[in-house]
């Protein structure tokens, strides 16, 4: 896939990453985003909820231009991408370590800076110990923990989040909710998560945007006023079951 | 499988001597007891009812006339392995045919991850290419000695030919099937770093290959053997080989030989699969789900 994207770095507007009119239409004549423009600052974490199928991670993609958008256009910089995947994508013939050092080797680090960036990684999120330990050997929780550690390496401006959390059990869910928040206060990105769970989006956000069903528009914003650090017991806040309870009405609304 | 069957036998008898045994030790016991009853025990029984079966047809359905057509298993011990000079002529025949094997499946190897690497990288190639392997597959190879023979004559050279045309099908099919398992997720990871042809090829579509590879290493084998023991029956020029000598042995009408022939002919293709199951569990059984139990 040929990157025709206009990828020359955000103007001076304080954006790490913006989407200006976008729409995508794939070969098969689906209609998945429709003009849709947004942008995400630095010291911002914008999350996108939406309906299953609405087009959320295809606006990933096309920032990383792993797509192309059929109209509109991206501005980011893309050498230094942090792109967490729906599943860890660990390769399962290397080791936590090698895996985690895979990203700094694709970029050429020498093996000791590539070393010395994996184990610091490791340690950030809580996965000292393990190191040595193939993926088979890891639960679901560990292996994302390993996947957020290998885009750590690259210290990425701009962190894409596609639904990582999908897949673990409710409670690692929180926890790796905590230390998303956690990273994204000591790392100090640009984060863009996409999820269909409202309590994960409020919890973790500065920001969030809802979308529509395909074609996925953005009909609706809230902006989320909790200070960081977030503590668990944010979840109990009356104010954050009515920010919640705001953003699934949205969320209805949007789909009929 | 290299149980110590002694030990087992040693377990398995004190606990049918019964209860006197003590209580902490016993369940280890049970378990030694366990894997005896469980994985050792049914073959061997099953193997004295093959060798009872034997005897059975050895004298009871066949006269004395007749008896050669399938001779005793003691006959066939003594006259086929404890004989030196008809042994060692086995065993040089044996380690002919191995080297023919070997050469075979070496060569094979290499065209076969060459010709899967080419398809890997193009679906165009992969196209092209692949009817032309599956017409090749489907030759029986009884059509091609004749032109084997006319264009590389009969001896080593062609064995090895016979060998290379029977194993060297399952690696191409098994390898490329392995290069392009990798992940859609992975290769967007690459894909996002940049990650050229060859880096994408050495880190990422052969290693996660390497599962694939060795189930198609171990048919290869097998069957390269077999190529081997083939090739023998049609070109017989220089090294005799064990194909050489089943034939010799079924014309000479020698019973016991022949049997232990063929005995030994399945040894070496036991062998051979078990070498790379081996192999294999060295060299993906610390990571791959599945592997990392027996040969």
């Amino acid at each position: 896939m040929t990157q025709v994207e206009t990828d020359h770095h955000p103007r001076s507007t304080g954006e790490s990453l913006a989407f200006r009119d976008i729409g995508m239409i794939f070969p098969d004549g689906t209609e998945a985003v429709r003009e849709t423009s947004f942008s995400v600052a630095k010291g911002e974490f914008v999350t996108i909820v939406g309906p299953s199928g609405c087009g959320k991670s295809t606006l990933l993609k096309i920032a990383s231009g792993l797509l192309e958008a059929t109209s509109g256009e991206v501005e980011v910089d893309r050498d230094r991408l942090g792109y967490v995947f729906q599943d860890a994508t660990l390769l399962p013939w290397r080791t936590v370590l090698g895996n985690v050092e895979l990203l700094a080797e694709l970029h050429g680090f020498d093996r000791d800076e590539r070393r010395r960036l994996a184990l610091e990684a490791i340690d950030t999120v809580g996965l000292a110990g393990f190191a040595n330990h193939y993926p088979k050997s890891l639960s679901g929780g560990m292996k994302m923990r390993a996947s957020l550690a290998r885009t750590l390496t690259l210290k990425p401006p701009v962190f894409l989040f596609d639904e990582p959390f999908g897949a673990v059990d409710e409670i690692t869910r929180e926890h790796l909710n905590e230390e998303t928040q956690r990273l994204f206060q000591s790392e100090g990105f640009a984060g863009l998560f996409i999820t269909h769970s409202i309590s994960e989006a409020v919890f973790m956000s500065t920001r969030v945007l809802v979308m529509s069903a395909r074609p996925g528009r953005i009909v609706a914003e809230f902006d989320i006023p909790f200070p960081y650090p977030r503590s668990p017991e944010l979840r109990f806040d009356p104010e954050f079951a009515r920010l919640s309870g705001e953003i699934s009405h949205a969320l209805r609304g949007s789909h009929s | 499988m290299s149980t110590d069957t002694s030990t087992d036998n040693a377990a398995s008898t004190e606990i049918a001597q019964g209860d006197s045994t003590d209580a902490a030790v016993r369940p280890r016991q049970r378990t030694a007891a366990g894997v005896f009853s469980g994985s050792v025990l049914p073959p061997l029984v099953l193997g004295a009812f093959v060798i009872a079966g034997w005897y059975g047809i050895s004298y009871g359905l066949l006269d004395e006339r007749r008896r050669f057509l399938l001779k005793p298993p003691h006959e066939v011990l003594a006259q086929g392995f404890l004989d030196w000079p008809t042994f060692s002529e086995m065993l040089s025949g044996l380690w002919s045919s191995t080297q023919v094997a070997m050469i075979g499946l070496v060569i094979s190897i290499a065209i076969g991850f060459l010709f899967a690497t080419v398809m890997s990288q193009a679906k165009t190639i992969e196209r092209a290419v692949f009817p032309f392997m599956v017409t090749l597959q489907a030759i029986p190879i009884l059509a091609i000695v004749p032109l084997i023979s006319f264009w590389w004559g009969t001896g080593q050279r062609s064995r090895i030919i016979v060998c290379v045309i029977i194993s060297l099908f399952p690696i191409i099919v098994n390898t490329l099937f392995g290069l392009q398992s990798a992940e859609r997720g992975m290769h967007d990871l690459f894909t996002l770093h940049h990650a050229d042809r060859v880096t994408r090829l050495r880190k990422l579509m052969f290693p996660a290959a390497l599962p694939a590879i060795f189930a198609g290493l171990r048919i290869s084998a097998g069957l390269s053997v077999i190529g081997a023991i083939v090739g023998d029956f049609f070109f017989g020029r220089g090294d005799v080989g064990i194909g050489q000598l089943l034939r010799r042995y079924a014309n000479q009408l020698m019973g016991e030989e022949l049997l232990a022939a063929v005995i030994l002919s399945s040894a070496l293709g036991v062998t051979v699969f078990m070498t790379f199951g081996w192999l294999q569990n060295i060299a993906i059984g610390k990571w791959h789900e599945t592997s990392g139990g027996g040969a």
